[in-house]
C-alpha cells in the first residue's frame, strides 16, 4: 500500500509484470492522503467535541469578554459549528463543519480578538515553511553524505568517531539545544540576535537580509540535532547495500571508488531514507514548533504555543488542521518524487 | 596409465609462465576473528592456460567462494590473504603481475580488461536502478577512455547481440527482463572489455535446467571465439564434467584433487572426488547408482587432525588421522591422498 | 546469542545506562531523601541560584532548590512517562501490527490503513493540542497521550516481520492442523518478534521521554511533578539562559541525551548482532583483519 513496504518487499517478482504506469501508483498514493487529509480533518472536528467540558461554551464566554459585548449572531453560529453545538446532531454539525472549512473559516482568534484564525494562520506559515523546508533538506543533505561516507568507510577511524558522536546529538532534544545555542551565540557571544524573525525596521532587501541573520541560530539548531537520524539510518543502509553482489560487481569493473559509491552503493541506500524524508516531516515540524518557541520566531509554531499558554482553541485548532494538511502535501510530493527515483515502485504497489 | 599420457601431463603442469594466463601458489586465507585466525584456503596452488576452462568443484564450505574473492581481489574483512601470490600474465608478453600485492588504484586498472566475473544471482549482480546500458556503459568508457557515448552504445549492442538479446533491452531495467536474460546480460557485460580470464560464480544456479544448458553451449562458443580463459566455480561436479577442461577440487579449505576433465570422471584418484561424482547424475553419460556422501564437511574453526576427510573417508587407514597428505602427481591428474603415496613407496 | 549479546560494546553502553537511570528512578527518593537528606522541592533561601558547591553539587536553582535533587528526582518523572508511554504504545503497535500481518487480506488492509494514517498525522503537534485541551494533568495523562499516538511507526515493523514469519512452513503447518490463531501469535508468533519488540519498546521510551521534555518545556505537563523536561522549562521560564545560570538547564538535557544515546546504542547493537552485515562492519574486525594484512605485507617486504 505504501512505498516502505514495497522496499521491504522481500523479493522482487522475476518474471515481467504488466506494467501499470507511475501515474497509476501516484493515483493511488493521492487517494490515501485525500483520506489522510478527511481524517486530520474529522479528527480537527471531534477533538473540541471529546474533550471534557465544552470548548465552545468557553470561547464564546471568552470572547464576550474580551470584547466587552455581546457576540453577533454570525460569529456564535461559527463558534458552535468549530467546537461543539449542544442542541445540532452530530452529523448536522459535521456537514456545517465541513462547509465552514470550505470557505476557510477556521474561526475567530481569542487572545487576537477580532482577527480571523486563518490570517494569523497564513501570516505564520511561511516563516515555518521556510525554515522547517531548509533546514530539513540541509539535514538530509549533510546527514545522508556523512552516513554514506561513514557506511562505506564503515569500522575505519572516521567512522568510529562520527557515528556515536551523531548517536548523542541525535538524541539530544532539540528545544534544549536551542536553548544553549541561545545562551552561547546570543548571549555570551553576542553574534546573532536572539529572539524573532526579522528586523521590523528594515525594509526591501534589508528586511530579507535580517531575516537570514535571523534564521541561522532556528535553522543551525534544528539541522544539528537532525542530522543525526538520517546518518545513522543511511550509514546502516549503506553498510547493508556495500555488500550487496551489484556494488561487488561495480568494484571487480574496476570503476572509480567515488562511482561505485555514488551510483552504485549510496544511490540504493537512499532509497529507504527518501521514504523515510517524508515520514520525519513531522516530525521535524514538531521538533521545529519548540525551537520557534524557544526563539520566539514568528511561524506557526510559536502561534501554537501562544495560543497554548492563552487557551486560545480557535487558534490551537487552525493550527494543527494548517500543519497536518502541510505534512501530507509534503508526503505526496516525496512519493511523486520517489516514483523517479526507484524504477521498481512504478511495478508493484 | 600409458607413457604418451604420462608425457602429456608433464608439458600440461609444468606449461611455460607465457603460456599460463594466471598462477595461484600457496594461496591462503584467514577469517581473522576475536579468537584467532580461521583458514578458509589453505595453500591454494593452480595454474590456468590461456583459453582454458578451470572448474573448481567443492560443497558449501569448501572455500571455493573465499578462493573466489581471493582470486579476484574483492575480499573484505574480515578475510585477509596471509600468504602466497597471484601472478596474472598479460598476453602482450609484459612481465607477470603478482595481484596481492597491488595497491587499489593499480588493481583497478587490471579490473574487467583483464580479469572479468560472473556472480551467481544476475538479479542480485545488477544495479536495480540503473539501465542494463548504463551498466555496460560505465564499464566500457572507464576502461576505454577516448570511447564516446554512442561508441559506447554500439559495443553495448554488439555484446548484447553476442548473448541473444536485441538492442533496445540496453534501456531497461534490471527486474523488467527475465531470470535467463539478466543472466546472459551478466555474461556479455563480463567480455565488455575483452577480458583474458572470467570468473564464474555458481554461473547457473539461479536459472532453470533448460536455461543452464543455453547459458553453457554460449560460453563454450564465446571462448571458442574470443578465447578467455575460464574459472568456474560451482558445487555441481557433473556440470564441470561437460564443459571444464581441467577441474580441482576443494575439501576444507584445500585442493584435494586436480586434473583433466576426462581424467576426474573415469578415474578419480581420491576418495571424495569418487564420492562427488557418485552423488551426482551425469547429464548426458548413462545413469550410474547414485550414492551420496555420508557425514557433514569439517568446521573450519576446529579442522580435523591429520587429512581432513578422514572422518568421512570410506577408505580411511590408520595413518590419515594423523598425517596430512601432500598433492601426488599422477598420470593425469594430482591428488593428496595417503593410499596414493603408501601404493608408490610401500 | 546471549554470550555475544553481553559482548558488544554498544549494547554493554547502553544497558549499563539505562540500568544506571533506571536505578535512579526507583531509588529516587532514598537517594534525595536518606543519603543526600536534601528535599527536591525544598528553597534554600541561603543559596539562590548559586553555581555548583561543594554543599550543592550542582548548583541551585532559582528558588534556592538542588539542581541534582531534582535531577534524580526528575529522572523517576521522565521515566515513569516514558516506560507507560512506551508499554501503551507497544501493546497498540503489535495489536494492530502483529494482527494485521497475521490475518492479512480485509484485516490487513483496514489496520494497515489506520496505522499509514497515524503515521502521516503529524503526532507531536496532536499532542500539544490534546494536552492543551487536558491541561495540568498529570503524568499519567501525558504518558497515556503519548502511547495512544505514538505506536504508528512500531506497528509497521511488526507488520512486516510478522508476514515473513507466518508464511514460515511450520507456522503454516500448524495452521493446517487447525492450531487456533491466537494460540499460534502467541506461541509461535510473537517469541519470533521478541527482538523487534525489545527494540521498539526502547525506541518508544525514548520517543516518550523526549516529548515529555516538549510538553513540560510548553509548560502543558504537570506544573507539580518534577521531570528532566519540566526542570529545563523552569529554567527557561526564569531567563536561566539569559543570565546564565548553565547548571541549572545543562544538566537535565545531557540526562535526556544520554538516556536517548543508551537506547540508540542498544538498538544498533541489537541490529548489528541480527544484521551479519553490519556485524563485519565494526572498527574491531576491520582493525584486527587490516592488522593481520600489514603484518603479512611487511614479512613478505623483509623476506
Amino acid at each position: 500500500m505504501t512505498v516502505v513496504t514495497d522496499v521491504s518487499a522481500p523479493a522482487a517478482p522475476t518474471t515481467r509484470l504488466r506494467v501499470p504506469s507511475r501515474w497509476a501508483f501516484l493515483a493511488r498514493r493521492l487517494g490515501f492522503y485525500l483520506t489522510a487529509a478527511w481524517a486530520a480533518i474529522t479528527l480537527n472536528f471531534l477533538l473540541p467535541r471529546l474533550m471534557p467540558g465544552d470548548p465552545s461554551v468557553a470561547i464564546v464566554d471568552q470572547l464576550q469578554r474580551v470584547s466587552g459585548r455581546q457576540l453577533p449572531p454570525e460569529t456564535l453560529v461559527s463558534i458552535q459549528t468549530l467546537f461543539g453545538d449542544p442542541d445540532a446532531n452530530l452529523a448536522e454539525q459535521y456537514l456545517a463543519y465541513l462547509g465552514q472549512l470550505a470557505r476557510f473559516d477556521l474561526g475567530i482568534s481569542i487572545s487576537r480578538f477580532p482577527t480571523p484564525v486563518a490570517d494569523l494562520v497564513a501570516s505564520g506559515l511561511p516563516w515555518t515553511l521556510m525554515l522547517v523546508g531548509t533546514t530539513t533538506v540541509l539535514a538530509f543533505v549533510i546527514g545522508t553524505g556523512l552516513g554514506v561516507l561513514t557506511g562505506w568507510k564503515a569500522g575505519g577511524r572516521f567512522d568510529a568517531i562520527v557515528t556515536p558522536a551523531s548517536t548523542f546529538i541525535s538524541s539530544v532534544p532539540y528545544f534544549w539545544v536551542a536553548l544553549i545555542a541561545l545562551w552561547v551565540f546570543a548571549f555570551e557571544l553576542r553574534w546573532l540576535p536572539s529572539s524573532g524573525g526579522y528586523d521590523p525596521d528594515l525594509e526591501g532587501p534589508a528586511f530579507w537580509l535580517s531575516a537570514l541573520r535571523y534564521g541561522i541560530l532556528p535553522a543551525a539548531t534544528i539541522v544539528f540535532s537532525a542530522f543525526g537520524g538520517w546518518l545513522l539510518g543511511m550509514r546502516n543502509m549503506t553498510v547493508t547495500t556495500v555488500r550487496e553482489e551489484y556494488v561487488l560487481l561495480a568494484q571487480a569493473k574496476g570503476l572509480s571508488p567515488s562511482r561505485v559509491v555514488l551510483r552504485y552503493a549510496a544511490r540504493n541506500a537512499m532509497l529507504p531514507s527518501f521514504t523515510g524524508f517524508a515520514l520525519a516531516l513531522g516530525g521535524v515540524i514538531g521538533g521545529a514548533l519548540l525551537t520557534e518557541i524557544v526563539f520566539s520566531y514568528p511561524g506557526i509554531g510559536y502561534l501554537l504555543y501562544d495560543s497554548l499558554t492563552k487557551r486560545d482553541y480557535p487558534v490551537m485548532q487552525g493550527v494543527f488542521l494548517l500543519i497536518a494538511l502541510t505534512v501530507l502535501l509534503a508526503n505526496l510530493i516525496a512519493d511523486s518524487v520517489y516514483v523517479f527515483v526507484d524504477p521498481r515502485v512504478r511495478e508493484q504497489g | 596409465m600409458s607413457a604418451p599420457a604420462r608425457t602429456e601431463t608433464r608439458t600440461l603442469t609444468r606449461s611455460s609462465p607465457h603460456e599460463a594466463v594466471l598462477e595461484v601458489r600457496d594461496l591462503t586465507v584467514d577469517y581473522i576473528g576475536p579468537d584467532g585466525a580461521v583458514t578458509a584456503c589453505k595453500d591454494v596452488t593452480l595454474s590456468l592456460r590461456r583459453g582454458e576452462i578451470l572448474g573448481i568443484a567443492g560443497e558449501s564450505g569448501s572455500g571455493k567462494s573465499t578462493l573466489i574473492t581471493a582470486l579476484t581481489r574483492l575480499q573484505r574483512p574480515p578475510a585477509a590473504t596471509t600468504s602466497g601470490s597471484i601472478t596474472f600474465h598479460p598476453r602482450d608478453g609484459r612481465a607477470g603481475i603478482d595481484l596481492v600485492g597491488l595497491s587499489p588504484r593499480e588493481l583497478r586498472r587490471l579490473r574487467w580488461s583483464t580479469m572479468s566475473i560472473v556472480l551467481q544471482s544476475a538479479m542480485d549482480a545488477l544495479n536495480p536502478v540503473m539501465r542494463l546500458g548504463d551498466q555496460f556503459a560505465d564499464v566500457l568508457r572507464t576502461h576505454y577512455r577516448d570511447l564516446d557515448r554512442s561508441g559506447a552504445r554500439d559495443r553495448t549492442t554488439e555484446l548484447l547481440a553476442m548473448v541473444g538479446i536485441s538492442a533496445d533491452r540496453a534501456r531497461s531495467f534490471p527486474h523488467e527482463m527475465s531470470g535467463g536474460m539478466r543472466q546472459r546480460a551478466t555474461i556479455a557485460l563480463a567480455l565488455a572489455c575483452e577480458p583474458e580470464l572470467v570468473v564464474m560464480d555458481e554461473p547457473t544456479t539461479a536459472v532453470d535446467v533448460v536455461m543452464q544448458r543455453q547459458i553453457l553451449a554460449q560460453v563454450l562458443r564465446l571462448r571458442r571465439e574470443l578465447g578467455f580463459a575460464v574459472v568456474i566455480v560451482t558445487h555441481d561436479l557433473s556440470l564441470l564434467l561437460e564443459v571444464a577442461d581441467r577441474i580441482a577440487i576443494m575439501y576444507a579449505g584445500r585442493i584435494v584433487e586436480v586434473g583433466t576433465a576426462s581424467a576426474l570422471y573415469r578415474d578419480p584418484a581420491h576418495p571424495y572426488t569418487r564420492g562427488l561424482r557418485d552423488s551426482f547424475p551425469p547429464l548426458h553419460a548413462p545413469l550410474r547408482e547414485l550414492r551420496g556422501i555420508p557425514g557433514t564437511p569439517p568446521d573450519l574453526r576446529r579442522p580435523p587432525s591429520g587429512c581432513p576427510f578422514h572422518p568421512r573417508c570410506p577408505v580411511r587407514v590408520e595413518a590419515c588421522q594423523s598425517t596430512l597428505p601432500a598433492l601426488v602427481p599422477l598420470p593425469e591428474q594430482e591428488a593428496a591422498c595417503l593410499l596414493l603415496t603408501s601404493e608408490e613407496n610401500p | 546469542m546471549n554470550s555475544s549479546f553481553g559482548s558488544n560494546p554498544k549494547v554493554r553502553f547502553g544497558l549499563v545506562v539505562v540500568t544506571f537511570f533506571a536505578a535512579l528512578a526507583i531509588l529516587g527518593p532514598w537517594l534525595t531523601g536518606t543519603v543526600m537528606g536534601i528535599d527536591p522541592r525544598a528553597n534554600d533561601i541561603s543559596a539562590i541560584a548559586s553555581p555548583p558547591s561543594s554543599e550543592h553539587w550542582l548548583g541551585t536553582t532559582q528558588f534556592g532548590q538542588d539542581v541534582l535533587a531534582q535531577l534524580i528526582a526528575g529522572a523517576r518523572g521522565s521515566m515513569f512517562v516514558g516506560v507507560l508511554a512506551a508499554l501503551i504504545g507497544t501493546v497498540l503497535a503489535i495489536v494492530f501490527g502483529v494482527t494485521a500481518g497475521y490475518f492479512g487480506g480485509r484485516t490487513d488492509h483496514v489496520l494497515n490503513f489506520v496505522t499509514n494514517i497515524f503515521m502521516v498525522m503529524p503526532v507531536l503537534p496532536l499532542i500539544f493540542i490534546v494536552s492543551g485541551y487536558l491541561r495540568g494533568t498529570g503524568l499519567w495523562m501525558i504518558a497515556i497521550i503519548i502511547g495512544v499516538f505514538g505506536w504508528a511507526g512500531g506497528a509497521r515493523t511488526l507488520r512486516a516481520q510478522t508476514m515473513s514469519v507466518r508464511n514460515r512452513d511450520f507456522v503454516l503447518a500448524m495452521r493446517m492442523l487447525g492450531e487456533s490463531n491466537p494460540r499460534l501469535i502467541g506461541s509461535e508468533v510473537l517469541p519470533h518478534l521478541g527482538g523487534w519488540v525489545a527494540s521498539m519498546f526502547l525506541s518508544a521510551m525514548i520517543g516518550a521521554i523526549l516529548a515529555e521534555a516538549g510538553l513540560a518545556f510548553l509548560g502543558i505537563s504537570d506544573s507539580g511533578a518534577i521531570s528532566w523536561g519540566s526542570m529545563i522549562q523552569a529554567a527557561q521560564s526564569q531567563s536561566a539562559v539569559l543570565r546564565g545560570l548553565w547548571w541549572w538547564f545543562v544538566p537535565p538535557g545531557l540526562c535526556i541525551a544520554l538516556i536517548g544515546t543508551a537506547a540508540a546504542m542498544l538498538n544498533f547493537g541489537v541490529d548489528e548482532l541480527s544484521n551479519p552485515k553490519l556485524r563485519s562492519a565494526t572498527r574491531k574486525v576491520v582493525r584486527r583483519t587490516r592488522r593481520v594484512e600489514r603484518a603479512v605485507a611487511a614479512e613478505t617486504r623483509t623476506a
